[in-house]
């Protein structure tokens, strides 16, 4: 690259040529806004979990078939998978030294993360219209 | 040239053979062990609500597995990396308002880490079994 003493673009343009595509905070703002929603969400959760302890099948579709708990287990659902594809791809670009191992194991990690959350959202909302 | 340059006074890079890592640090490390663990307890919970869908032999199937003994370790490994990654996770929030940076801070926050993890544990199974 010449340096900006030969070089007839302002210090200015040069940044903008270069720098910022405006996204760079994307990924760590979204890690961050799914761990805040995933705090009441996770709560919700552990209760729902506790109260379904020793639940048969007829009770645990009951528990699901109220529009509330479909709901929040669904956002629960959303959120948690998205987080969790966040926190992979981070883990892996840490630790993966080589470049298409890493590229190739962060594209697997969202396609299992988002085909489980499909499985696990429409198995919600079977049990709950067949409720 | 005759007396050797004077090798420059700089921090040095904390090196993980030769660095002793605090609390703190292995406590941040088991933030990403923990969401790794749990990211693979979400088959278990797919797997449940699947199941589910499947109707009441499917669901059957699944809760038995759940009530084996090693479906209770696998629950109850998931509720100590659940409970630790919220506590711990938290606390990371704090940490990127600019927050509890100071030495006394840091060590507060891994007993309350450490201890809130615990109490959560044994509160959720207690509830859940009593």
């Amino acid at each position: 690259m010449s340096s900006p003493a030969n070089n007839l673009r302002s210090p200015l343009g040069r940044a903008r040529g270069l720098g910022s595509a405006k996204e760079g905070l994307h990924h760590w703002w979204a890690q961050r806004l799914t761990s805040i929603a995933l705090v009441p969400l996770t709560v919700w959760f552990v209760a729902s979990i506790i109260s379904l302890a020793g639940a048969g099948f007829v009770d645990f579709v009951a528990w699901l078939g109220s529009p509330f708990n479909a709901t929040v287990m669904i956002l629960f659902l959303a959120v948690s998978f998205h987080h969790a594809q966040l926190g992979l791809q981070v883990v892996l670009e840490d630790y993966v030294s080589s470049h298409g191992l890493r590229v190739a194991s962060i594209i697997i990690v969202k396609f299992v993360c988002y085909g489980l959350a499909a499985l696990a959202i429409v198995s919600t909302l079977i049990v709950t219209f067949g409720a | 040239m005759t007396q050797a340059a004077k090798p420059p006074v700089r921090p040095l890079s904390p090196h993980l053979q030769v660095y002793r890592l605090p609390l703190a640090a292995w406590l941040s490390i088991t933030h990403r062990m923990t969401g790794v663990g749990l990211t693979i307890g979400t088959l278990l919970l797919t797997w449940w609500l699947a199941s589910a869908a499947y109707g009441p032999d499917a669901y059957e199937t699944a809760t038995d597995f759940m009530g084996s003994p090693l479906g209770y370790l696998m629950l109850f490994g998931f509720s100590v990396a659940l409970f630790y990654h919220l506590c711990n996770g938290i606390r990371h929030l704090l940490w990127d308002m600019g927050k509890n940076f100071t030495i006394a801070q840091t060590n507060a926050g891994n007993a309350i880490v450490l201890i809130g993890t615990a109490v959560l544990t044994a509160v959720a199974w207690f509830l859940a079994l009593v």
